[in-house]
């Protein structure tokens, strides 16, 4: 059994590299990162910027190499893009139908940016490799400092904004007849996002941010409906994510992206057949029936509605 | 005692003059009309001429280029917390992960800040509205397992949650089926004789709606007027409202309809 784990690159010492200190550093960031791509995951999907959020990781590209280039530290051209990015992005993409073409084209100069800036540089390729793929066990002291002030900054913001944020995020119009500062909550929340994507992509990468921002948020919206506890759910698939994913990778010496990302994926896969197969059988179900609930709406009594 | 039958109670809606503008264009001009409380007034026009505009500048999302718009007496936008409003296409434009219980409880609660747990008297208050749309049955499911009839009750239970004395609605009926048309006129119907609301809706197709109308904006050649429903429901006058020959007939058991004669 042991040899066949061997095979696979199994490290029989894992437990002392598990425990060592940079795996500390790594598995505190993790959940950090984890933490707050929960909080605003959710409102990712929900809001459908999914796109926005994947275009911001790879916006985030030549921050890196450019911050490399001039010698300041990675997070510091990382937020200055990110959260740039965003705002760019939320000022010109105002219209829906203007918003994919914004954000495309915003993530194809960003790009083109990142390539020179790499360009120019002459020793960057494990930085180049860190921030296409992230390197959790990278994590430096200074970084999980500025990650717990962003993680702070991130939970008290979202705090506030919940309840109009969420409004907005279900019907602009509609909140913005209520008294709702639509526009301002939508630029507040691109710069929170920018604010997240810059630290995850110092976790897990730009080209693979979506699996820890994105689709654990995706797959607690299909769990359930409910906005607090598919937060919650959200932010247990990404930290178990993180967690087991770094475990896997002290156990068979793995780059900690692969594992984290393919555990998120999985669940993801899992509870989307789960959720097809429910609502196959529901419709089955309807079928057999043969009623749409539409008809078979109770009417209330007139005395049931007076107190509105 | 109904909104209407209050004696010093202002207009629900007082136009003096007011032109509208949408993308630097003149949309229409010279609006001088009042509405009193208490009816069913439809916004009727061509597409384009400037029905949804009107409704925005009701609720102060759009100036007025031009003039000056009161709503019960006060500025647009100053009596939004007495407005309920359902915007068009709500079907479409609506996030579909939330419960329809949630989306009603925004209503009452989604424009104050801070994190806040829902209290006993609001989700009272979310069942009450839920119940009078008939859709208590529905509260639990998402938005997204919804049909276009269920949505729209929603919808409507969200603008009645905060007990508004106007609804707004842009296009109620659109994309329903004749079935769920006759069922949401039915409901706005008893809505307004319960409620004692105010009820400004915009149409396409004016018949459904034929028999609980009291009144009508119409946008006639780039200028709104306001009159009675039996004056606005005139072959004339809907001729050339719409450009197309329109006939108004009487059924046989006296109600109205409107058809074009193409």
């Amino acid at each position: 059994m042991t040899s066949h784990l061997i095979a696979l690159g199994y490290q029989p010492h894992w437990w002392p590299i598990l425990t060592s200190a940079f795996m500390g550093n790594a598995l505190i960031g993790g959940t950090i990162v984890a933490l707050a791509a929960g909080l605003i995951g959710y409102f990712v999907v929900v809001r459908r910027t999914a796109f926005a959020a994947h275009a911001l990781a790879h916006i985030g590209f030549p921050g890196a190499t450019g911050a490399v280039l001039l010698g300041v530290p990675v997070v510091v051209g990382l937020g200055v893009f990110c959260v740039g990015g965003a705002l760019v992005i939320g000022v010109l993409g105002k219209r829906a139908a203007d918003r994919e073409v914004v954000t495309g084209t915003v993530l194809a100069a960003a790009s083109g940016l990142g390539l020179f800036f790499n360009s120019l540089a002459t020793k960057s390729s494990s930085t180049v490799t860190n921030v296409l793929f992230g390197n959790l066990l990278a994590i430096s002291q200074g970084q999980l400092v500025s990650f717990a002030i962003l993680l702070t900054v991130l939970g008290l913001s979202v705090g506030i904004i919940y309840r109009p944020l969420l409004f907005s995020s279900v019907n602009a119009l509609v909140a913005e007849a209520k008294g709702v500062p639509v526009r301002a909550l939508s630029m507040i929340f691109m710069a929170l996002l920018g604010v997240t994507v810059a630290m995850a992509v110092q976790a897990v990468g730009t080209l693979l941010l979506f699996a820890l921002v994105v689709t654990p948020a995706a797959t607690a919206i299909m769990l359930t409906p409910r906005p607090v506890r598919a937060m919650a759910a959200s932010t247990a698939i990404s930290l178990s994510a993180v967690w087991f994913g770094l475990g896997a990778s002290a156990m068979f010496n793995l780059p900690p992206s692969f594992p984290i990302v393919t555990i998120a994926c999985a669940i993801w896969a899992a509870v989307w057949f789960s959720d097809r197969r429910r609502r196959v059988a529901a419709q089955a179900m309807d079928e057999l029936i043969g009623g749409s609930t539409e008809m078979t709406a109770p009417t209330t009594p007139a005395s049931a509605t007076s107190g509105i | 005692m109904s909104v209407s039958e209050r004696p010093n109670a202002p207009p629900a809606l007082a136009f003096t003059d007011v032109s509208a503008m949408r993308g630097g264009r003149l949309i229409w001009s010279h609006g001088t009309f009042t509405v009193p409380p208490g009816g069913i007034v439809a916004v009727i026009g061509p597409n384009g001429s400037g029905k949804t505009t009107l409704l925005h500048m009701v609720l102060g999302l759009v100036p007025p280029a031009d003039g000056g718009v009161e709503v019960f007496g006060g500025r647009p936008g100053e009596a939004n917390g007495r407005i309920g409003y359902v915007p068009q296409h709500y079907a479409e434009s609506s996030g579909e992960a939330v419960r329809a219980a949630d989306v009603v409880l925004l209503g009452l609660t989604g424009y104050r800040w801070a994190f806040g747990r829902s209290t006993a008297a609001q989700r009272e208050r979310v069942a009450q509205a839920l119940a009078a749309v008939e859709a208590t049955d529905i509260a639990d499911q998402r938005l997204s397992t919804l049909s276009g009839g269920q949505r729209q009750r929603v919808a409507l239970a969200a603008a009645l949650v905060a007990r508004p004395e106007l609804l707004i609605l842009d296009e109620p009926l659109a994309s329903l089926d004749l079935h769920s048309q006759h069922d949401i006129v039915a409901l706005l119907a008893r809505l307004h004789a319960e409620l004692a609301v105010t009820i400004l809706v915009v149409a396409h197709d004016l018949n459904p709606l034929l028999p609980i109308l009291d009144s009508a904006i119409y946008l006639l050649d780039g200028h709104p007027h306001y009159a009675p429903i039996h004056d606005v429901v005139d072959e004339a006058l809907l001729t050339h409202l719409y450009g197309t020959p329109i006939q108004v007939a009487h059924t046989p058991h006296g109600q109205l309809y409107m058809r074009s004669t193409l």
